[in-house]
């Protein structure tokens, strides 16, 4: 018990009993994502000092890559930000075949950049629907999430799972674009299309909303790039770098998109970069489905990769532009069937660190809103 | 029959309409939120799901009661019939309809109109918070306090600005009772207006409805509640029929809100335009006074449902803006005139 105490005291620092009050939030609050954990200290509402406590859902994935196999690993990769699985599961993929020194079949480049785009509006979604629903409107996250299990329907067709993807194999990917989804798509770019709208004519400029969201924890683009933000998190500071654009993976440099920036960095913005971006990966996948529609029916899906794969020694990062910012994995090979070491760069891992920085001084309220428009994913935090 | 009879059986009659009015509205705030939200939303027990309320209730009732073991026992006992008393009892001033005749006795179709009227309803409602407030304190929770907290502070916010509506109401029909006043909204004036409130006094409304919002503790100022932030507020520690206690006594508070809301401003249960007692005889003008008034409380019902699915919720300072800032000036502006123009015109 005295051991327990202790440990707390030192994640909270020194305590000023009679003046603060210590708010413990999480890991088991509605608010919270997952199991995350914020030990705060407010005076009245205010919120003095905020101390996030990470691990409640470490696993030891990245340890656990030592001891499976490059291909076993795969399913691994679902585990880190489940709401966009396929993300992880290509830039996994991508990082070995790196690794390898092979060039996937173009059709497969493709099928990944649709599929990936399609997790990153699945991802979008959850995300501005809670931050909705932790601001306390809760029926745009309907209008958006029937829109995400329509994704998924195409994610079940195309590889049999929903959530957990592991979508693709190193070399490729396993099938192609389910006859359904020819028919799906025109019809789903509609009803996305339509959810969002709905959804923005609910919030974007809704009085409430806009005193909600505006200026509540701006953050200056500096700060941001010496924290390591990345993804929407930095673009709504008003720093346009996007790896899609600026290091081009996959075909990324074939199709014309915007890249959405914010200014101000505050709830508004990342709110608003994420609607934003919704749209812009809609009109990747168009361009991409195009691409697709040219290569002749029987392409390849796969590159022959041995069965073992044995990479030869060396290390990679290889990152890929993922829905909520960087996210790399390091690889370093011994020349074995196993790899020597895995390292993840989850994107929320950075910009939680700052998380005491971006709220305090707010109020409690600020608090809940931060976090939820920050979509920090236990899964990828604590690996 | 003895007054006291008749009496009796209108305080029995108007508070299983009041239980079974907030019972529905239990089922209506689901279907029609789900209606809004694309869902079905409870179909299953009943047709279209309309004896959830009991299955709920039930639930609620055979629920295992758990006291936390450092709350403060009597308070937390105290808290939820405090706050459910006060809000049950406040139907009884409002005149929910005209008037009948049975057996050539005129009854008229109110419990009891008191002259103090509407003061009654104010001071009812402000002990109601001190349910929560309690609630919140007993249960010794951080969350909990924070929630009675934040209901105290709406308290004296929006009670001042409710206040204020109130006042140039008494001003404009020179009368608490409720029953006058909707006497005096019959007819029309300037030739085509019905003689309504909400037409005298726009402004007053507009105060009056917000205030009340915050009264009742919905979208967008349930804070002391604040389910995302506050893990339900006030009530986080309830379970069982106390907590039942807390979330009815919301929809009979919003009955009678709504209930009064009618009967200040939109004319009561009178129709505009026609005079009811004319062409029906007064059996059937006593249930159809009745029966316009509860639509009339319907409509207000629904809009408190509609709201609450709409609009996100504000934070706690933006509230205090809003209530200090906006609501308490525009009052008072609006009392000025109001008492500058009955000043003139008498």
């Amino acid at each position: 018990m005295t051991k327990e105490l202790e440990t707390i005291c030192i994640t909270t620092g020194p305590t000023e009993v009679g003046e603060y009050v210590t708010l413990n939030i999480g890991p088991i609050h509605p608010a919270m994502h997952g199991t995350l954990r914020v030990i705060t200290q407010t005076d009245g509402e205010t919120v003095v000092s905020a101390k996030p406590e990470i691990g409640y859902l470490h696993r030891g994935v990245e340890k656990l890559g030592e001891h499976l196999t490059y291909a076993q690993f795969l399913p691994l990769t679902d585990r880190l930000n489940y709401c966009s699985a396929i993300c992880n599961n290509v830039a996994y993929e991508m990082a070995v075949e790196k690794l390898l020194g092979i060039e996937v079949p173009p059709k497969a480049q493709l099928i990944r950049m649709i599929m990936m785009e399609l997790a990153r509006i699945a991802d979008h979604q959850v995300c501005v629907g809670i931050l909705g629903v932790d601001l306390g409107a809760l029926t745009p996250f309907f209008y958006l999430i029937i829109q995400r299990e329509e994704i998924y329907e195409i994610f079940e067709w195309h590889h049999g799972a929903r959530l957990t993807n592991s979508m693709g194999a190193i070399g490729g990917v396993e099938a192609d674009l389910p006859e359904r989804f020819h028919e799906k798509w025109p019809r789903l770019r509609d009803t996305i299309r339509k959810a969002n709208d709905e959804t923005d004519k609910l919030l974007t400029h809704n009085r409430i909303w806009m005193d909600r969201t505006i200026g509540v924890n701006a953050f200056c683009g500096d700060d941001a790039l010496d924290w390591g933000f990345s993804g929407p998190m930095l673009r709504a500071c008003g720093v346009k770098r996007d790896l899609r654009k600026d290091e081009p993976y996959l075909m990324y440099d074939k199709v014309k998109f915007e890249v959405p920036v914010g200014k101000h960095g505050d709830v508004f913005d990342r709110y608003m970069v994420r609607m934003l971006e919704m749209e812009e990966s809609i009109k990747i996948i168009d361009q991409a489905y195009a691409l697709y529609k040219e290569l002749p029916d029987d392409a390849p899906l796969m590159k022959k990769v041995p069965k073992i794969i044995k990479p030869p020694e060396g290390q990679i990062y290889h990152a890929i532009e993922s829905p909520n910012g960087e996210l790399g994995f390091f690889i370093r090979s011994d020349g074995t069937d196993k790899p020597y070491r895995i390292k993840i760069r989850p994107p929320c891992y950075m910009v939680y660190q700052a998380f005491e920085d971006l709220v305090k001084g707010e109020m409690i309220s600020d608090l809940i809103a931060c976090l939820s428009s920050l979509n920090v994913i236990a899964g990828e935090l604590d690996r | 029959m003895a007054d006291w009879q008749i009496d009796l059986i209108k305080v029995v009659f108007i508070w299983v309409w009041v239980l079974l009015i907030a019972v529905i509205m239990t089922w209506v705030e689901r279907r029609a939120s789900a209606m809004m939200q694309d869902r079905l939303g409870p179909n299953r027990a009943g047709p279209f799901g309309l004896l959830q309320p009991l299955a709920d209730g039930i639930k609620l009732f055979t629920k295992e009661d758990i006291i936390p073991e450092r709350a403060r026992k009597i308070l937390f006992i105290l808290g939820p019939p405090l706050f459910a008393f006060p809000v049950f009892s406040a139907f009884a001033v409002v005149p929910f309809g005209d008037k009948i005749v049975i057996g050539g006795k005129e009854i008229i179709l109110q419990v009891s109109d008191v002259s103090i009227g509407f003061l009654y309803v104010l001071a009812l409602s402000a002990i109601a918070v001190f349910g929560m407030v309690i609630g919140g304190w007993a249960s010794n929770s951080k969350y909990s306090i924070l929630g009675g907290l934040r209901a105290t502070a709406q308290l004296i916010s929006y009670e001042v600005p409710m206040g204020l509506a109130l006042l140039t109401i008494v001003l404009l029909y020179g009368t608490f009772s409720l029953r006058e006043i909707v006497l005096q909204q019959q007819g029309t004036f300037l030739g085509f207006l019905p003689n309504w409130g909400f037409f005298k006094q726009p402004l007053g409304f507009l105060i009056f409805l917000v205030a009340a919002y915050a009264e009742a503790n919905r979208v967008p100022f349930d804070l002391p509640e604040c389910e995302s932030e506050l893990v339900t507020g006030y009530h986080t520690e309830y379970g069982s029929m106390r907590l039942g206690l807390y979330l009815f006594g919301e929809y009979v508070n919003l009955v009678t809100l709504a209930a009064i809301t009618v009967s200040l401003y939109f004319g009561g249960w009178g129709l505009p335009y026609v005079d009811m007692s004319k062409y029906l005889g007064p059996v059937a003008y006593g249930i159809a006074s009745f029966l316009v008034f509860t639509l009339k409380q319907a409509f207000f019902l629904f809009l408190f449902v509609w709201v609450r699915w709409t609009v996100p919720r504000f934070r706690y300072d933006q509230l205090m803006g809003l209530g200090w800032k906006a609501l308490i000036p525009l009052g008072l502006i609006n009392l000025f005139v109001t008492a500058l123009l009955v000043q003139l015109t008498i």
